[in-house]
């Protein structure tokens, strides 16, 4: 099953025609994402990649049945962008821009609240790498083959470090069920809480790496969660253990402005609520693969 | 981006905060005329720096005589101001901001801060101003009230009304406060702030509210649409390494080691930083190159890590995503000739084109370090390190 994308996801890329846009959209149908079309306003009727380029994407919803968005718009426009994605019927909205002013995102949080339970968007990011289902498709920036099919969910903030994780675990034979990039912003759309219990009710997967970094609740939020909720294990790391306090460190949300913020803390809150952290971020892998020996043995 | 306590009471001024009568000054000349035209018999001189603790490190005095701010103010012009929100570099004093002393019966503490966990604009605020917002977390946890703003309606009278009864306010007082909630809300929403305080907002002698401090922070994501803020921006405020990377796509912060780190992506970043860390190094800084790296931007980086003197080691650690391998390594064997390197360099090279990055460093003939994990990399850096490194 995996989550969010599987191999029969239908998937439009608003910005397909940009630079970009286009570069990534071509990756993902070489992969063999069930890309069925782009949106470009002023561009409906082109085609692009052999896929069909409409004005709106309530047009393309209509056209194509389409019920994921990948959003590759510039900063001024992203917010509205994922705002006509929600309105339009698209179930679940990936932004991979980066650069979105904060209060265009509370604006957006405040607009996705609107709709009923179920036809409620879904939106990941914005300012993360995308979401992929090793094997079946992926919508966003990530070199693909790096992941290996498998039954491990992967959520994290950072892109990089996300595929460092991957890496890790593909080196010790471990696959994955499907990764998440939640993203580097203060706001986001999805939390980790949220996607973990995506995770917690996947048949198809059975641990989870959850990478998490300097500033903002989220990560204790979580680890809260997990302790009532899951029954699957979590491994994590936490980035930022040299980070200094109160300097942004590179994503606008990475930042310790608060009690409970640091690295340090967020190890303590996670490792009390029964959360295995790994020693250091080259030891991601290793780290999944005793918790998985040991589940095995039990 | 910070701007100037006196920049941040004219914008709120604008939107109907009331602040004390003053006047900028770029001299110790100037200051005294300031302070003339101002009149009365006591003026308060403050350094206009970036930082907070002003008052403790010596950058603010009440005078009680147009001498006294002339001598005040020239001992610190060309200053660098050193507070416990500042390194210990300092922040250049350039500008003096002079006004009117204002008698203080109370000292109120009020905040706008953007809140993670509702993901709304949040206010804090209590009645026992006048130390830090962290001080009074700590030893008056009780005297702060919190109150959410829905970004779909804005501040409700109602709201800013209760926030002013909860302090204690009285009479023609709570008006006034309102008044200003609402100016500081509206200052935050249509500006793009992130931040606004003032710290202390007085109760003067006579019963009135006066911003005797003001600071506001801006998203820096927003300045595209804000260019009256973006024209505030104070480069003599901004480490010029910071600020110059800035200019160039790079996201770099300074620390205190001497492993130099060039890394895309900020996890990756950070997590490179802690396993040096972990590995018995300090990391000289914070770099992310960013996402579809040229390799000009690559040597750029080279130059940026390199303009602190404390690096002794450079570690390059790239998992390409949407970056090229070759591109990023071409760029190193660039920056290595261009710049005339002679520290020892540790690449590590993974993801798209990783075969075509290898061959490229290799085929230099350079005499780089090749990792391929990111344990070996920092083990690598730091045993790279000259022997005599702190």
């Amino acid at each position: 099953m995996a989550i969010l994308i599987t191999e029969t996801t239908r998937v439009i890329v608003q910005g397909m025609s940009g630079r970009i846009g286009a570069f990534h959209a071509a990756d993902m149908i070489r992969y063999g994402t069930n890309v069925v079309g782009g949106v470009t306003p002023g561009k409906g009727g082109e085609t692009l990649l052999d896929r069909p380029l409409f004005n709106t994407v309530r047009e393309a919803v209509e056209a194509t049945g389409a019920e994921a968005s990948l959003v590759f718009v510039p900063p001024p426009f992203a917010a509205d962008a994922i705002m006509e994605a929600a309105d339009a019927g698209i179930k679940t909205a990936v932004c991979v821009t980066d650069g979105i002013p904060s209060q265009d995102m509370m604006k957006v949080k405040r607009f996705l609240r609107r709709y009923q339970e179920a036809r409620k968007m879904r939106l990941i990011g914005p300012n993360c790498a995308g979401i992929i289902s090793p094997g079946k498709g992926f919508m966003g920036i990530m070199p693909p083959h790096i992941y290996r099919p498998g039954r491990i969910g992967i959520v994290g903030r950072s892109g990089t470090l996300g595929y460092e994780a991957a890496a890790q675990m593909n080196d010790l034979g471990i696959g994955v069920s499907t990764s998440v990039g939640i993203g580097g912003d203060p706001i986001n759309g999805s939390s980790f809480r949220d996607i973990l219990e995506l995770f917690q009710n996947d048949p198809d997967t059975d641990a989870v790496m959850m990478i998490g970094e300097i500033g903002g609740p989220q990560e204790a939020e979580a680890a809260a969660w997990v302790a009532q909720n899951m029954t699957k294990p979590v491994v994590a790391y936490i980035a930022g253990l040299s980070a200094p306090k109160g300097r942004k460190m590179g994503h606008a949300g990475a930042i310790i402005s608060a009690f409970g913020e640091s690295a340090q803390e967020k190890v303590e809150i996670l490792s009390a609520h029964g959360i295995t952290v790994a020693p250091n971020p080259s030891a991601m892998g290793e780290t999944m693969a005793a918790v998985l020996a040991r589940r095995a043995a039990a | 981006m910070d701007i100037h306590e006196y920049q941040a009471k004219e914008i709120l001024a604008k939107f109907g905060v009331p602040v004390p009568r003053g006047g900028l000054a770029n001299s110790p000349e100037q200051a005294a005329y300031r302070a003339r035209e101002l009149g009365g018999k006591a003026w308060v001189v403050k350094a206009q720096v970036h930082a907070g603790g002003r008052g403790a490190a010596g950058g603010v005095k009440l005078c009680r005589s147009v001498d006294e701010v002339q001598t005040f103010a020239a001992g610190l012009f060309g200053k660098l101001l050193v507070t416990k929100q500042t390194d210990a570099n300092g922040k250049g004093v350039y500008r003096l901001w002079v006004e009117g002393a204002s008698e203080i019966a109370q000292e109120i503490y009020l905040g706008f801060v953007l809140d993670r966990k509702s993901e709304r604009i949040m206010i804090v605020a209590s009645a026992q101003g006048g130390m830090e917002i962290e001080d009074l977390a700590e030893n008056a946890p009780d005297s702060l009230r919190r109150m959410t703003i829905d970004p779909a309606v804005g501040l409700s009278e109602f709201q800013a009304r209760e926030l002013a009864f909860s302090l204690g306010l009285k009479g023609g007082q709570i008006a006034q406060m309102v008044s200003i909630l609402r100016a500081c809300y509206r200052a935050y929403r249509d500006l793009d702030a992130v931040m606004v305080e003032i710290n202390p907002l007085v109760i003067t002698g006579t019963g009135d509210l006066v911003a005797l401090d003001a600071k506001m922070s801006f998203d820096t994501n927003a300045l595209f649409r804000r260019p009256e803020v973006a024209e505030l921006r104070d480069r003599s405020q901004e480490d010029p390494r910071e600020s110059t990377a800035g200019d160039h796509g790079l996201a770099y912060v300074g620390l205190d080691g001497d492993i130099g780190c060039i890394i895309n992506g900020a996890g990756l970043a950070m997590a490179t930083m802690d396993m040096i860390k972990l590995a018995g190094g300090e990391p000289a800084n914070f770099l992310d190159i960013g996402g579809g790296a040229s390799p000009e931007r690559v040597v750029r980086a080279f130059r940026t890590v390199l303009a602190d003197a404390n690096v002794s080691v450079i570690l390059v650690n790239i998992f390409a995503g949407i970056n090229r391998c070759d591109w990023v390594a071409e760029g190193v064997v660039q920056a290595y000739r261009e710049v005339g390197l002679t520290l020892p360099v540790v690449v590590r090279l993974a993801g798209t084109n990783v075969e075509g990055g290898k061959r490229i460093i290799q085929a230099s003939g350079l005499p780089l370090i090749s990792a391929d994990t990111l344990a070996e990399a920092a083990a690598a850096a730091v045993a790279a390190r000259p022997r005599n490194a702190a």
